[in-house]
C-alpha cells in the first residue's frame, strides 16, 4: 500500500489558522506508547492475513495434485478474467451513481438538521440515523419482504395502479434495489458525519456573518460547505472502500432474486465463491490484493483531489 | 517501524500459519497420515460404548436433540453434544474451512447425499467398512445406499431418502377440472390451461435451482456425471438431460413456471394461497407441509411424479447421510454413535415421528407406517405412494467430486436462461463449459 | 464556558435565529418516511402468527395482536438459546467496542500529538490495508486464527473488533481541534508523565469525541455479521446477527421449519436496544460531535 496521507482532512487547517503557526510537537518515540496496542492488534488482524494472503496468491493448490508454486500466474490470470472485470465494473457503475446520491441525501439532510430551520430537528436526526443501527441482515430481510412483487409491497402497488412495472427483483432493476437498501442504511452515518463537522463551525462566525449582512445562501456557501468539505473527502472514501467491497446486501439478496444475482456478481462475492464454494483459496486472494490495490489508488486520488482544493 | 515487536510476531504468526496444511493440501491424497481411523473392527464398537466419552455432532434435522437424548439415555458413559453449525452449504463451508485448518471439525456431521462424494474424496471421511458397515446394505433402499457406497467404501449411513414425487392440491385441480396427471405431455398441457384459465395461478413454480434441476435430469435418465477415481466426464447435453430441458422449455419459455423461489416467503404464501397448484418434490414434503402449511390442510394429495413414457420412474431429490470425520479423536465410538443414530429402531422412531421420511427399508415397510392416512391429505394413504416410489429410483446417478462448487455457479449459467426465460440447453452449455474449466484447473482429467 | 451573549442582542430572525420553515420541514418529513417506513413493516409483522405471516400481506395488519407472544416464544424457542445470544453480542459489544474505543482513543491521540518516526506510514498502512476487501480476507484469517487457537471461541470476535481505523482518525482530528498544545506543555512542566497527562487532562477534553467513536464501534460490534459467521460454529457462540440468520436459513430444505415469526420478533429485540443506546448517549454528542463547543 503505497497510500501516503499527510494528515486528515478534517480541521487541521482550521486547527492552524487558529492558532497562526504549524504546532510543532517533539521528534521522539515517546508516540509509539500510544500507537503502539493499536498497531499491535492491527498487524494481528490486518496485517498479517493479509501478508499471508500475499504469500497464498503466489501459488495454486488442487484438489488433485497438491500445491505448486506459480509465480504470478494468477495475477495474470485475473487481469484476463471477464467474470472479475464484469463484476468490477458493476461495482464501479454503483459507485458512480449510489455514492453520489447518498453523500448528496446525507449532506441536505444535515444542512436541514443544522440550519435551525425545522421543527422538532431533534426527532428528525434520531430517525434519518435509526436505519444504520438495523444490522444489514434485518435490513435486507426486511426490504426483501417490501420488494416481492408476489406478494410484497411492491405487489400492492402494483395492483393499486393496475400494472406490472414495479419489478425490484427483475435484472434490470436488481443492481437500483441493491442502491437503495446501501443508500438507507447509510444516509444517516454519513448525515451525522456531516452534521458533526458542521457544528465544529464556531458560533462566532455566524455573529460576523451576520453583522456584515450576509444572506442565507452566502454564509451556505462561504462558511457552512467549506466546514464540511474535509469531512465529505473522508466519507466519499470510506464509501468507495465500502461499494468497492459490496457484499452482505447482494448475498443475502441473492435467494429471493433467483439467479438474477450470480456468484460472481461483485468481486467481493466471487472471491468469496472462490474460496469457500470452490476451495480457490489462492485465486481467491489474489482477486483480494487486487482489489485491494484498485480501491486504494482510487481513495488516494480522491484523497489528493480533496486535500489540493483545500489549498487553492 | 523497524525491528518492532509487532512485525517479529506477524513473521512468526505467518510462518505458523503457512504450516496449517492449506498449501499441503488437505484435499490431496495424502492418506499416509490419515487420522487414526485406519484399522478398526467391528468389536471396537461395543467396546467403545461401554468405555464411553464424548462426541460432538454437527446437524440441522429437526429431531436430532430428541435423538442425541435417547441415545445418552440408552448410553449414559457417552455424552453427545448437538451442534447446529447452519443449513446444507453453510455447515459445508464450517466443515471445509475445519477440514483446511486441520482441527475444529465434529466427530459426526450431516452431509447432503449431493455432497457426500466431494468430502469423500477429500479424505475427510472416515470409511466405515472397516467397521463392517458394508453388512447394512440390504437394510437401506438401494438408491440411498448407493448415495453412501463411493468409490468402494462406506462414507457414511443414510438418514433420511427423498424420491421425486408430486404433490398437488386437490382444491385447485377440482376447480379447474384438471385431472392428476401421469406423464410429462399431460403435466404441461395441465399447466398451459391452468394458466390460461387464472393468470395468478402456476401449476408448479421454478425460479432455476441446481438441487432442483438435477434430480429432474436424473428422472429423465440423464447421467451428465461420470466420475471414476480422478477421471471424470461431463456431459450436460446427453439424450435424458436434453429430454427434461425439451420438456421444460415447453413451461419455461411461454411462462408457465411461476418464477418464485422455492423456500422463500413468496413460495410459502403462494402454497397457502393456492397460487401454486402442485410441487415436484421429495418424498419428505409431507411433514413441511403439514407442518408449515396450515391452510393447504385437506386439499393436498400426492402421486407419483409424470413419467416420460408412462412407466413409473423417479429420482432422489434431496436426503442426508451421516458421516464420521477423519479427525474424529475417538472414530470407533462416533461410528457406534452413527450406527445407533440411522440403524437403530429407537432412533429411527424418533426421526418417523417428527415426520422425516426414513431410508430404512424395515420402517418404510412396516403395516403401520404403510397404513397411515393423514387428515391432512384427506385421509389418502400418502405413504403407500412414496414408498412405492422409493422403490422406483433409477440407478446409476452420480455427483461431481466438486459438486458444491458447481451448485454454486448454476445461477450464473443456466440461471440466466430461466431469467431471460430463453433455451435451458444454452445455459446447460456454458454451465458444462465452466465445470470443465473448474475441474481440470483443481487437477482432474475432464472428459 | 464562553459568555453567551445576552438575548437583547439578537434579532428575532436572522443567520444565528432564522425562521421556522414549514416547507423544510415537510421535505424532511418524506426523508423521515423513507427512513421510518420499513421499520413500521418490521414491527406490524413482528405482531403476526406465522400463518398471519403466509396469508397476510405487507402493511395490513394481521388481525391478533401477537407480538408479546412472539417475543415470548423467541426466548423460548430451543431452551432459551436466544437470550444467551444477547448475552454475546453484549460481551462482543462490552469488550469489543470498548477495546475499540480504547485502542483508537490512544493511538489517535498519540499520533496527532507526537512526531514520532513512522507516523505517516502508520496512516497511511491503516487507510491501505482496510481497502482490501475482507470477506477475501477471511479465509487467511481464519487459517491464522485456527492456528492460535482462537476460532469458536468469542476471542476470534473481540480481537478483530478492536481495531476501528475510523475511529482512529475521528480522534486525531478532535484531540488536533480540543487538546491545545500549551495545556500539555504546561503539564509536563509539573513533571507529569506522558500517560499520566492523557489520562488526567486529555481524556476529559476528548470525552466527548470518545463518546462519539464508542457508539459507532458499539453499532459496528452489534451489527458483526460475516466475521461470526466465518469464525464461529457453535452456536452457543452466536452473536444476534448470525443467529437470526440462522434462523432464517431454517425455511429451506428437507425438514424446512419455516419460524419467521419468531426471526422478526427477533429482529425488533435486536434493534431495540440500540437505538436506546443511541438515545442515551445523544445528549453527549449533540455538544460531543461539536468540538467547536468544547473548545469554549
Amino acid at each position: 500500500m503505497t497510500t501516503v496521507l499527510t494528515e486528515p482532512a478534517v480541521g487541521v487547517d482550521r486547527a492552524r489558522a487558529a492558532r497562526g503557526r504549524r504546532p510543532r510537537p517533539p521528534r521522539d518515540w515517546r508516540g509509539w506508547q500510544f500507537a503502539g496496542p493499536f498497531a499491535v492488534v492491527f498487524v494481528l488482524v490486518f496485517i498479517a492475513p493479509l501478508a499471508y494472503a500475499l504469500w497464498l496468491s503466489l501459488f495454486q493448490t488442487r484438489m488433485i495434485g497438491g500445491t505448486v508454486f506459480v509465480g504470478f500466474d494468477n495475477y495474470a490470470t485475473a487481469l484476463g478474467d471477464a467474470q472479475f472485470w464484469d463484476g468490477f465494473s458493476r461495482v464501479f457503475v454503483f459507485l458512480l451513481v449510489q455514492v453520489p446520491i447518498m453523500l448528496l441525501l446525507a449532506l441536505v439532510a444535515a444542512l436541514a438538521i443544522d440550519s435551525a430551520r425545522l421543527y422538532a430537528s431533534g426527532l428528525f436526526r434520531l430517525v434519518i440515523f435509526l436505519p444504520y443501527a438495523v444490522p444489514a441482515v434485518v435490513a435486507v430481510l426486511m426490504w426483501g419482504f417490501i420488494y416481492g412483487d408476489n406478494f410484497g409491497l411492491a405487489a400492492d402497488l402494483n395492483d393499486l395502479f393496475g400494472t406490472d412495472v414495479i419489478r425490484p427483483f427483475a435484472p434490470e432493476w436488481i443492481l437500483g434495489s441493491i442502491g437503495n437498501i446501501v443508500t438507507w442504511e447509510f444516509v444517516g452515518y454519513n448525515m451525522l458525519i456531516f452534521y458533526s463537522a458542521l457544528k465544529t463551525v464556531p458560533y462566532e462566525l455566524y455573529e460576523a456573518a451576520e453583522i456584515d449582512g450576509a444572506s442565507g445562501f452566502q454564509v451556505l456557501k462561504a462558511v457552512k460547505l467549506p466546514a464540511v468539505r474535509g469531512a465529505v473527502v473522508i466519507a466519499t472514501i470510506f464509501s468507495i472502500i465500502g461499494s468497492f467491497q459490496l457484499f452482505n446486501e447482494p448475498n443475502v439478496i441473492a435467494p429471493l432474486a433467483a439467479n438474477v444475482i450470480t456468484s460472481d456478481y461483485t468481486p467481493n462475492m466471487y472471491a468469496y465463491n472462490l474460496s469457500f464454494a470452490g476451495q480457490q483459496y489462492n485465486y481467491a486472494a489474489t482477486i483480494a490484493i487486487i482489489m485491494g490495490l484498485i480501491t486504494a489508488v482510487i481513495a488516494y486520488a480522491v484523497q489528493l483531489r480533496g486535500t489540493r482544493r483545500e489549498d487553492r | 517501524m523497524s525491528t518492532s515487536q509487532p512485525q517479529r510476531l506477524a513473521r512468526r504468526t505467518l510462518f505458523l500459519a503457512s504450516g496449517t496444511g492449506l498449501l499441503g493440501a488437505a484435499l490431496t491424497a495424502c492418506g499416509d497420515d490419515a487420522g487414526p481411523a485406519e484399522n478398526g473392527e467391528p468389536a471396537d464398537l461395543d467396546a467403545a460404548l461401554e468405555e464411553g466419552g464424548e462426541l460432538t455432532y454437527w446437524t440441522w434435522t429437526p429431531s436430532g436433540q430428541a435423538q442425541v437424548d435417547a441415545f445418552m439415555a440408552a448410553h449414559p458413559n457417552v455424552t453427545v453434544e448437538l451442534v447446529n453449525a447452519g443449513t446444507g452449504t453453510d455447515q459445508y463451508t464450517a466443515l471445509q474451512n475445519a477440514v483446511a485448518a486441520g482441527s475444529g471439525a465434529p466427530d459426526v456431521a450431516q452431509i447432503e447425499y449431493y455432497a457426500l462424494q466431494q468430502f469423500a474424496l477429500s479424505e475427510a471421511l472416515v470409511d466405515l467398512t472397516q467397521y463392517g458397515f458394508a453388512d447394512f446394505e440390504a437394510d437401506y433402499t438401494a438408491s440411498t445406499w448407493s448415495a453412501v457406497n463411493l468409490n468402494g467404501g462406506v462414507y457414511g449411513l443414510p438418514q433420511d431418502s427423498g424420491p421425486l414425487v408430486m404433490a398437488y392440491n386437490q382444491a385447485v385441480f377440482d376447480e379447474f377440472g384438471i385431472a392428476v396427471p401421469a406423464t410429462w405431455e399431460e403435466y404441461i398441457t395441465a399447466a398451459e390451461a391452468l394458466h390460461t384459465a387464472d393468470a395468478d395461478r402456476y401449476l408448479t413454480n421454478d425460479a432455476g435451482d441446481a438441487g432442483y434441476a438435477q434430480p429432474l435430469i436424473w428422472q429423465a435418465d440423464g447421467r451428465p456425471y461420470e466420475v471414476d477415481g480422478e477421471n471424470v466426464t461431463i456431459d450436460l447435453q446427453d439424450e435424458g438431460t436434453r429430454r427434461w430441458a425439451d420438456a421444460w422449455n415447453r413451461m419455461l419459455e411461454p411462462g408457465l413456471l411461476a418464477p418464485i423461489p422455492t423456500w422463500s416467503d413468496d413460495w410459502w404464501q403462494a402454497l397457502s394461497n393456492g397460487t401454486i397448484a402442485s410441487l415436484i418434490t421429495g418424498a419428505w414434503i409431507p411433514g413441511i407441509l403439514q407442518g408449515s402449511v396450515p391452510d393447504g390442510a385437506g386439499h393436498w394429495r400426492i402421486a407419483p411424479v409424470p413419467s416420460y413414457d408412462g412407466s413409473p420412474a423417479t429420482s432422489e431429490n434431496g436426503g442426508s447421510a451421516q458421516s464420521v470425520l477423519q479427525q474424529s479423536k475417538n472414530p470407533a465410538l462416533a461410528a457406534a454413535f452413527l450406527r445407533w443414530l440411522n440403524h437403530s429402531e429407537d432412533s429411527v422412531g424418533v426421526f418417523l415421528d417428527s415426520g422425516g421420511f426414513p431410508a430404512t427399508t424395515a420402517d418404510l415397510e412396516s403395516e403401520e407406517f404403510l397404513g397411515a392416512a393423514p387428515e391432512y391429505f384427506g385421509g389418502q394413504q400418502i405413504n403407500q405412494v412414496l414408498v412405492e416410489a422409493a422403490g422406483n429410483v433409477e440407478p446409476g446417478f452420480q455427483y461431481l467430486p466438486f459438486q458444491v462448487y458447481a451448485n454454486s455457479i448454476f445461477p450464473d449459467t443456466v440461471g440466466t436462461a430461466y431469467v431471460d426465460r430463453s433455451d435451458l440447453n444454452t445455459g446447460l452449455q456454458a454451465w458444462q463449459e465452466q465445470l470443465v474449466t473448474y475441474g481440470n484447473s483443481q487437477g482432474f482429467k475432464v472428459n | 464556558m464562553r459568555t453567551i451573549n445576552p438575548k437583547v442582542h439578537r434579532r428575532p430572525h436572522s443567520i444565528t435565529h432564522p425562521r421556522k420553515s414549514i416547507a423544510l420541514t415537510l421535505i424532511m418529513i418524506l426523508f423521515l418516511a423513507y427512513a421510518l417506513v420499513p421499520l413500521l413493516w418490521l414491527v406490524i409483522n413482528a405482531n403476526k402468527t406465522q400463518t398471519e405471516l403466509f396469508t397476510v400481506s405487507g402493511l395490513a395488519p394481521g388481525g391478533s395482536f401477537a407480538l408479546f407472544d412472539n417475543i415470548v416464544a423467541t426466548f423460548t424457542y430451543r431452551d432459551g438459546i436466544f437470550g444467551r445470544w444477547l448475552g454475546n453480542t453484549l460481551l462482543y459489544v462490552v469488550a469489543g467496542a470498548g477495546g475499540a474505543t480504547f485502542l483508537a482513543t490512544l493511538a489517535g491521540y498519540g499520533l496527532a500529538k507526537y512526531a514520532m518516526p513512522g507516523r505517516r506510514a502508520y496512516f497511511a498502512v491503516v487507510l491501505g490495508a482496510i481497502a482490501v476487501p475482507g470477506t477475501a480476507l477471511a479465509v487467511p484469517t481464519f487459517l491464522l486464527f485456527s492456528r492460535l487457537g482462537l476460532t469458536d471461541t468469542p476471542w476470534a470476535i473481540i480481537i478483530p473488533s478492536l481495531i476501528s481505523p475510523f475511529g482512529l482518525y475521528l480522534i486525531w482530528v478532535y484531540t488536533l481541534e480540543s487538546v491545545p498544545k500549551e495545556l500539555l506543555e504546561a503539564a509536563r512542566i509539573d513533571g507529569a508523565s506522558e500517560m499520566r497527562i492523557f489520562f488526567t487532562i486529555a481524556i476529559r477534553l476528548l470525552a466527548p469525541g470518545i463518546v462519539t467513536v464508542a457508539l459507532f464501534a458499539i453499532v459496528a460490534t452489534w451489527n458483526n455479521y460475516f466475521l461470526p459467521l466465518i469464525m464461529l460454529r457453535d452456536p452457543d457462540w452466536y452473536p444476534l446477527t448470525v443467529g437470526l440468520n440462522q434462523w432464517s436459513a431454517q425455511a429451506s430444505g428437507v425438514g424446512a421449519e419455516p419460524i419467521y415469526h419468531l426471526v422478526l420478533a427477533g429482529s425488533v429485540i435486536t434493534i431495540v436496544p440500540i437505538i436506546a443506546v443511541f438515545i442515551l448517549l445523544q445528549r453527549f454528542w449533540q455538544s460531543g460531535l461539536s468540538t467547536g463547543s468544547v473548545k469554549g
